[in-house]
């Protein structure tokens, strides 16, 4: 009995270690983005005197956010970033299911060979690709500045591991029978694949999605040497620009900063569940 | 129709993956090829001609102090910045996996900083080390924060690896927290019959059937440290005297600041030939030491 009791406090006693410890850690991971928060409302000189503060000595303000705006062009870089994104993504989708599928139902010798030479160049990172890149479509072909070439860009760097995870979910997760059964009662290969396999990928779509997204939206390497014309900016590229320009303007900065990161938080607060599953079921397979 | 005929096959081919093999050689094929064709000229980024100079390069690569420099620096930054992620990382998802009220909105929110891009966790930081930690230094006296660690040449170093276990830790939690739900519990349940604690289940059952998840974490880990670009510019820009520079950004530079484009894509190439080699060496290690239930 008595060591029952010990054994109960004890435990009691670590649960509230670990809850202790994960809410010290939760405040760390936090504080940058509560700093943000609190002091876009404030004024540059409150944010220079006291930059902990809750509220600044002058008080409340919202006037760092139009002139940020203004600043950095938001709107229009918000539009860039989103067409960039949204194309991207949906391209990215469509072209790397349809490949993952011929190349699972056919043990053709070139399909082995584009999977192969896939799965190999996902080793390669992008710093190796870039002086080529540039050289190639800007020096070359002369076709750098428009959002078409960063979207072809993404597209083809995001396809192998796009197609290698859609490889996957077709093997495993498609049952081929169905599939005899579409050709028996007529269809296509092509209409099997619309109208049996790709609706059945759904999840995988998901995460494909959320990933690829999330990387393109954020790119910043890629974008700022294809998109070097201001009304071409997307906002990780408007926000490096109006940093350089604007860093000594601390309530600017920070209201610059929160917009760069809003459109992300509030997507996640309403997706958060798709986005940690996704996120984990794209990095474990 | 014949199914088994070469034009069948390729009208195939062609229709479902026509477009995914043009668009993939165009775009990450032909610029890999040509970039080591790059290696053998001395072009300068404008004009129509690239004078072959054969190996001078790499001859130039291996001679140029600052790269190796910066190589080294990358060396130590990532060794001692991919243990740190990963010892939080499995701390975090040790936490949140413990049977904690609310742990999903733990996990949410430790996972936060991965969803936004580098550039701006950068700027972010830099204001937390520039005023923050300097008004907290001052208000409580504390002599070590009352100037910017951004400011010193080992500061920005250690500035650079805590953002990055700040950045990648939460991410690397999402994997160790399914490599922890991966352990049945049948078999956590035998460990405690067999009279192991807590802390003993954890480091003789759980840890070694989560191998899998070490390589994969210390794989992701590696790989991103080595290529570090985003947040060393818009954090420390390579300040203060080029103190912080890593070998991604010494490269960038090499290229589009200094215009030797055939160094610039030379040193980029043996960047990816040692990034590869620790990579591959690591999981090959990891692999040996995976162990089934």
């Amino acid at each position: 009995m008595n060591a029952n009791e010990r054994a109960a406090r004890n435990k009691k006693i670590n649960h509230a270690i670990k809850i202790f410890i994960l809410i010290a850690l939760f405040v760390c991971f936090i504080f940058p983005f509560v700093l943000v928060v609190i002091n876009v409302f404030k004024t540059k000189a409150d944010i220079t005197s006291d930059p902990l503060a809750l509220v600044g000595a002058h008080g409340f303000t919202m006037a760092n956010f139009p002139e940020a705006m203004k600043k950095m062009n938001f709107g229009r870089s918000f539009f860039n970033s989103a067409v960039i994104t949204i194309c991207s993504t949906v391209f990215t989708i469509l072209l790397s299911s349809m490949t993952a599928f011929v190349i699972v139902r056919n043990n053709w010798k070139i399909c082995g060979a584009l999977m192969g030479l896939m799965i190999a160049s996902m080793v390669i990172p992008f710093q190796v690709l870039m002086i080529p890149m540039v050289s190639l479509y800007g020096g070359v072909l002369g076709i750098l500045n428009h959002r078409a070439t960063l979207i072809f860009m993404h597209v083809g760097f995001s396809l192998s591991m796009a197609t290698f995870m859609f490889h996957g979910a077709i093997k495993t997760n498609v049952p081929i029978a169905l599939e005899e059964a579409a050709t028996i009662d007529g269809c296509t290969r092509w209409q099997t694949y619309w109208q049996i396999v790709f609706p059945l990928l759904k999840s995988t779509v998901a995460t494909v999605a959320i990933i690829d997204a999330m990387g393109f939206w954020n790119d910043y390497l890629l974008p700022s040497l294809v998109l070097t014309k201001k009304e071409l900016y997307t906002i990780p590229i408007a926000t490096q620009v109006f940093y350089g320009t604007y860093s000594t303007d601390i309530g600017l900065v920070m209201a610059a900063l929160l917009l760069a990161m809003l459109p992300i938080l509030i997507l996640y607060v309403l997706l958060q569940r798709y986005i940690v599953e996704g996120v984990t079921s794209g990095a474990v397979k | 129709m014949k199914t088994n005929t070469m034009s069948y096959k390729c009208r195939q081919f062609l229709m479902f993956a026509g477009v995914t093999t043009a668009v993939f050689v165009a775009v990450v094929i032909v610029p890999f090829l040509y970039g080591i064709y790059l290696t053998l000229t001395s072009w300068d980024g404008v004009s129509k001609q690239k004078p072959f100079v054969g190996l001078a390069n790499y001859v130039a690569t291996f001679s140029d102090g600052a790269y190796w420099q910066a190589m080294g620096r990358t060396f130590l930054y990532s060794v001692i910045a991919v243990i740190l992620v990963n010892v939080v990382a499995f701390i975090l998802a040790f936490l949140v996996t413990s049977g904690v009220k609310g742990q999903n909105f733990f996990r949410a929110g430790f996972f936060t900083p991965n969803l936004i891009g580098g550039i701006v966790l950068g700027y972010i930081w830099k204001f937390v080390f520039n005023r923050a930690f300097v008004a907290l230094g001052n208000t409580f006296s504390v002599g070590a924060l009352s100037t910017s660690w951004l400011a010193t040449t080992g500061g920005a170093m250690l500035c650079l690896i805590i953002v990055s276990v700040w950045q990648y830790a939460g991410y690397m939690m999402l994997i160790y927290v399914a490599g922890f739900m991966s352990v049945s519990e049948d078999v956590l349940e035998a460990a405690r019959i067999d009279g192991c604690t807590d802390s003993q289940s954890i480091v003789y059952v759980s840890v070694p059937l989560m191998a899998s998840s070490f390589v994969q974490c210390l794989f992701l880990t590696v790989t991103r440290c080595f290529m570090v670009y985003d947040v060393n510019l818009s954090l420390t820009n390579g300040e203060p005297f080029n103190s912080s520079v890593m070998a991604a950004m010494h490269v960038y530079n090499q290229a589009f600041t200094y215009k030797n484009f055939g160094v610039g894509q030379a040193e980029a190439l043996v960047l990816f030939v040692v990034c590869a080699v620790v990579g591959v060496l690591q999981v090959y290690i990891g692999k040996k030491g995976e162990v089934s239930a």
